[in-house]
């Protein structure tokens, strides 16, 4: 048995302390050890961003990056996006605009354009179709994400969403 | 108030925004990890495998009693294969898999499939149909010399006199490039062993989860009782999902053999390399016009690259058999000859994907209708014009009956919202400027909502088609419809509950529609061809109707009237012309605990129906603007316009995502997407790096313009929208990029047109022009 590190892992904002491999990647550790599934694996190798995270606030592909790498950083998942049953308003603008179809590349998108708008809250439309360009989707063809993406981006704006997030 | 026509947020989203989807990997926590280990040569002969001792390794020997899957098409020029779980004694293509390993997690797994070691005496393999055709080839499966699997033949009497009759032939080699449906979730199952029973609940990433429960129960020689198959959330499937593969059949016996939980979860390379493929065709075509452009006849050899097994249940027919019976299309064929052929080869099992043959079969179509109106002289929509399908009911070539369709009015649609006119003016100052924009039409039949008829026509021997829902008001007032449909993204459950609704005058978040258990649904064919909103939605509208009589009668004895009189609306049942009404959920309650004073209804509200309609036929054009850089060969999409008919819509916000994914994955294949086989039968597109699917970057805004010709063809006046989209971007794409290099005189005649392509179709034209 391969030797194994304790770490722990502030996630949404509670702590969950792990015993993993040093190959585990954060998405298995996430997923597996923390019971957080709703970041999905589409290719396991960087391209399709369905993993998507923030870690330190910073959009993150969980499976490039060691669990061990994370050890006490703030990790936020697709789980830790809304407040209770109340939909972030990406997520609402998501469902109001038919957003997703199969909701597998959905998790991705939600936290890139969350990550993306928090550290800029002023994009275009333009600045954010590039950076919504490295994710993945087979589904939607695009156009409703964006849609849903610009228009959370108009409402984000005009109510910025509490600092206590 | 009626909720068909309203675009209705999906009931399926809020759970799949928060993260709490369940897709089959989530359901793998606690299970025993599952790996193949696959072949990597393409042909050859198995001498011997290694397997490390006191692990968890089977190779075919272990697997006593389990048959090879053996699709079976009641064709006299059908020949059957078998494929074997594991493979044994001999290897067919790159990928395959040899043995299976279980371990505790997926990295142990992995580290021991390393050590398992297959010695095969590598052969030359074939990987191409020409070299599979060739005089003297090696027959891939020994019983089949010649490689051809599948073969149909059709040859109208009067095919001859029109070509000899013809002011112009146009003749086309046209082909299309393998691809991959490419779901952003790969497939993957748990097998949960339950040891009371001794039963397996397999959870599984599929679209057809009835079907897959006969076709293990078949090949593991079990009691179909013994197994429940759940499709849990599913990650998109577009055809992908339908087959019953090896893996699923290797978990379940695992699962009982083990007395244990397995899992397996592909990774995306096991989804390249062994997953189903599809559109590796070849197209020779010609198509006899007169002088006035009108189409006299086609003569068509056609061929698709099957791989090296046949998919069940619908058989390595598909491709082919759709090729041969839709080439014609939307346009009137008088005289029809076709030959349609599957070849086996030693690559990755064809199978079915968005569009079956129809993306190259509307391309075939399409390239015609532009080549004979540039050598006739006579404007691209003229020609159209002239042979566009036009009086209904019409019977093509093949003796498939269309139903009412919008064809030449989508047409002028199209026409009209790109405008044409302003484009051409455009495009010369563009020209001059030094800018080559071209702009393309696509104007096609999709086929939708086929029951049985179709399928037996094809000689199936499993024949899919109807639907049957079991729908019940409970006695709280809510309704539970239980469909054998399996939708994988669609949004079906949101688009049935609105036609449930306006049956049972109850609003739709009180109508919950369960999928994708074989122990909770009626046995049904799943999600694929389009069908599910016209053959599910008609059996809930059937089985909610029922529903519907019996709180009608309820209500009539509760309110002393007389049924005609009691209307189901806003979640009351009112009497007609009176003030009087009660809540349905009160009447449901009667219905189940006082049915002794029902006793011409008897107890509760509960109904089944089956649905099992002929077809019907949707209808689009696609327009596009292009521009290509002639330098680098890169093609940008400047506009991209759809004309669709889909007869009724139910729900318009899903009808128009399916067709923006359709497009988009249409874009795909006219531009980027292959995958690729070195000679020897090795796939080099393994990853996302190397397969290229579309990203936001290449994907236009797509702008939809619906027409709704209600037709008879189906009860709720719907037709089927699922592939559209796919089947007719590729065509307009091609088209448009023709257009655009006009001045260069250039045929583009293979997809993917990436820009290695196009740059050597510039170079060899301008060599041409100056040699
Ligand atoms: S799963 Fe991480 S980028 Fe695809
Ligand atoms: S919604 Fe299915 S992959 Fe994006």
């Amino acid at each position: 048995m391969a030797n194994k590190h304790v770490i722990t892992l502030i996630v949404n904002g509670k702590d969950y302390t792990l015993s993993v491999e040093a190959r585990r990647t954060l998405a298995d550790a996430l997923r597996d050890d923390c019971g957080l599934t709703g970041t999905h694996l589409g290719c396991e190798h960087g391209v399709c961003g369905a993993c998507t995270v923030l870690v330190d606030d910073k959009p993150v592909r969980s499976c490039l990056m060691f669990a061990v790498q994370a050890e006490g950083c703030s990790v936020r998942t697709v789980e830790g996006l809304a407040k209770g049953d109340a939909l972030h308003l990406l997520q609402k603008a998501f469902w109001e605009n038919h957003g997703l179809q199969c909701g597998f590349c959905t998790p991705g998108f939600l936290m890139l354009a969350a990550g993306a708008l928090e550290a800029d809250p002023d994009l275009s439309e333009e600045e954010i179709r590039d950076i919504l360009s490295s994710n993945l989707c087979r589904c939607t063809g695009y156009q409703n994400i964006i849609k849903s993406v610009c228009l959370a981006a108009n409402e984000m704006r005009a109510c910025p969403p509490s600092a206590d997030r | 108030m009626s909720w068909i026509g309203r675009s209705l947020p999906r009931l399926e989203d809020p759970s799949l925004l928060m993260g709490r989807g369940r897709y089959v990997a989530d359901l793998a926590r606690g299970a025993a990890s599952v790996k193949f280990v696959r072949s990597p040569v393409a042909a050859g002969r198995i001498l011997s495998i290694d397997v490390p001792d006191g692990e968890l390794v089977f190779t075919a020997a272990d697997l006593d009693g389990v048959k090879p899957i053996c699709p079976i098409l009641h064709r006299p020029d059908y020949i059957a294969v078998e494929q074997p779980i594991l493979a044994k004694d001999r290897v067919m293509f790159c990928g395959q898999a040899l043995a299976v390993v279980v371990a505790e997690d997926q990295g142990l797994a992995e580290d021991l499939a390393e050590e398992v070691y297959a010695d095969i005496d590598a052969e030359d393999a074939i990987v191409d149909m020409e070299a599979a055709l060739a005089e003297g080839a090696v027959a891939v499966h020994a019983h089949a010399p010649g490689n051809v699997l599948v073969e149909g033949v059709l040859r109208s009497p009067g095919l001859d006199a029109a070509f000899a009759d013809a002011a112009e032939i146009v003749t086309l080699d046209l082909r299309s490039g393998r691809q991959s449906a490419m779901p952003l979730e790969g497939r993957g199952g748990v097998a949960q062993y339950d040891r009371i029973s001794g039963r397996v609940t397999l959870y599984a990433s599929v679209q057809m989860p009835h079907m897959l429960r006969t076709g293990l129960a078949d090949v593991l020689q079990i009691p179909e009782a013994d197994l429940r198959v759940v499709a849990p959330d599913v990650g998109g499937g577009f055809g992908q999902k339908m087959s019953l593969f090896p893996e699923y059949v290797a978990l379940v016996w695992l699962a009982r053999k083990l007395e244990r939980d397995v899992a397996w979860i592909e990774d995306r390379r096991e989804n390249f390399l062994a997953s189903s493929h599809s559109r590796d065709q070849s197209f020779h075509v010609r198509g006899a016009f007169a002088k006035d452009g009108t189409l006299l006849g086609i003569d068509a050899d056609l061929k698709s690259n099957v791989g090296a097994f046949s998919c069940y249940p619908v058989t390595c027919g598909v491709e082919p058999l759709m090729a041969l019976a839709e080439l014609p299309g939307p346009y009137k064929v008088p005289e029809y000859g076709v030959r349609s052929r599957g070849v086996t080869t030693n690559t990755g099992m064809m199978a079915p994907y968005r569009g079956v043959s129809r993306p190259m079969l509307t391309l075939t179509m399409e390239r015609m209708m532009d080549v004979a109106a540039r050598r006739l002289g006579i404007d691209p929509i003229e020609i159209r014009r002239r042979n566009l399908i036009d009086s209904f009911p019409h019977r093509s070539p093949t003796g498939l009956v269309y139903d009412e369709g919008s064809y030449k009015e989508a047409m002028d649609r199209a026409v009209a919202a790109i405008d044409l006119t302003g484009f051409r003016a455009r495009q010369k100052e563009a020209r001059a400027a030094g800018r080559y924009l071209g702009i393309g039409f696509s104007v096609f039949s999709e086929r939708t909502g086929y029951g049985t008829p179709a399928y037996a026509a094809r000689g199936m021997n499993i024949v899919p088609g109807y639907e049957i829902v079991s729908c019940a008001m409970d006695p709280s007032g809510f309704v539970e419809a239980r469909i054998g449909s399996s939708p994988h993204g669609q949004g079906l459950k949101t688009a049935l509950a609105q036609l449930i609704a306006d049956e049972l005058g109850v609003e739709p978040g009180k109508i919950k529609v369960f999928s994708g258990d074989t122990d909770a649904t009626p046995y049904g064919w799943g999600t694929f061809a389009s069908r599910s909103m016209v053959i599910a939605g008609g059996a809930c509208k059937l089985a909610a109707g029922k529903v519907a009589t019996r709180l009608r009668s309820v209500a009539a004895v509760m309110m002393q009237a007389s049924e005609d009189h009691i209307v189901l609306e806003d979640g009351l049942a009112r009497v007609t012309g009176t003030n009087q009404s009660l809540p349905i959920p009160e009447v449901a309650r009667a219905a189940y605990h006082q049915s002794h004073r029902f006793p011409q209804s008897g107890p509760g509200l509960i109904e089944n129906a089956t649905y099992d309609p002929g077809g019907t036929f949707s209808n689009a054009c696609h327009a596009c603007i292009v521009e290509v850089d002639i330098e680098t060969g890169g093609v940008k999409i400047e506009r991209f316009i759809v004309a669709e008919d889909a007869g009724l819509l139910i729900n318009p916000m899903i009808v128009d995502g399916q067709i923006h994914g359709g497009v988009a994955q249409g874009i795909a294949n006219a531009l980027f997407e292959e995958l690729i086989y070195d000679e020897t039968g090795n796939l080099l597109t393994v990853s996302l790096a190397d397969y290229l699917p579309p990203t936001m970057a290449e994907v236009p805004t797509i702008e939809i313009e619906h027409l709704e010709t209600v037709s008879d063809a189906t009860i709720t006046k719907a037709k089927g929208v699922g592939e559209g989209g796919a089947i007719g971007a590729p065509a307009a794409i091609i088209n448009a990029m023709v257009d655009a290099l006009s001045p260069f005189g250039i045929e583009i005649v293979r997809m993917p047109a990436t820009p290695q392509y196009i740059r050597k179709l510039i170079r060899e034209a301008e060599r041409d022009a100056h040699g």
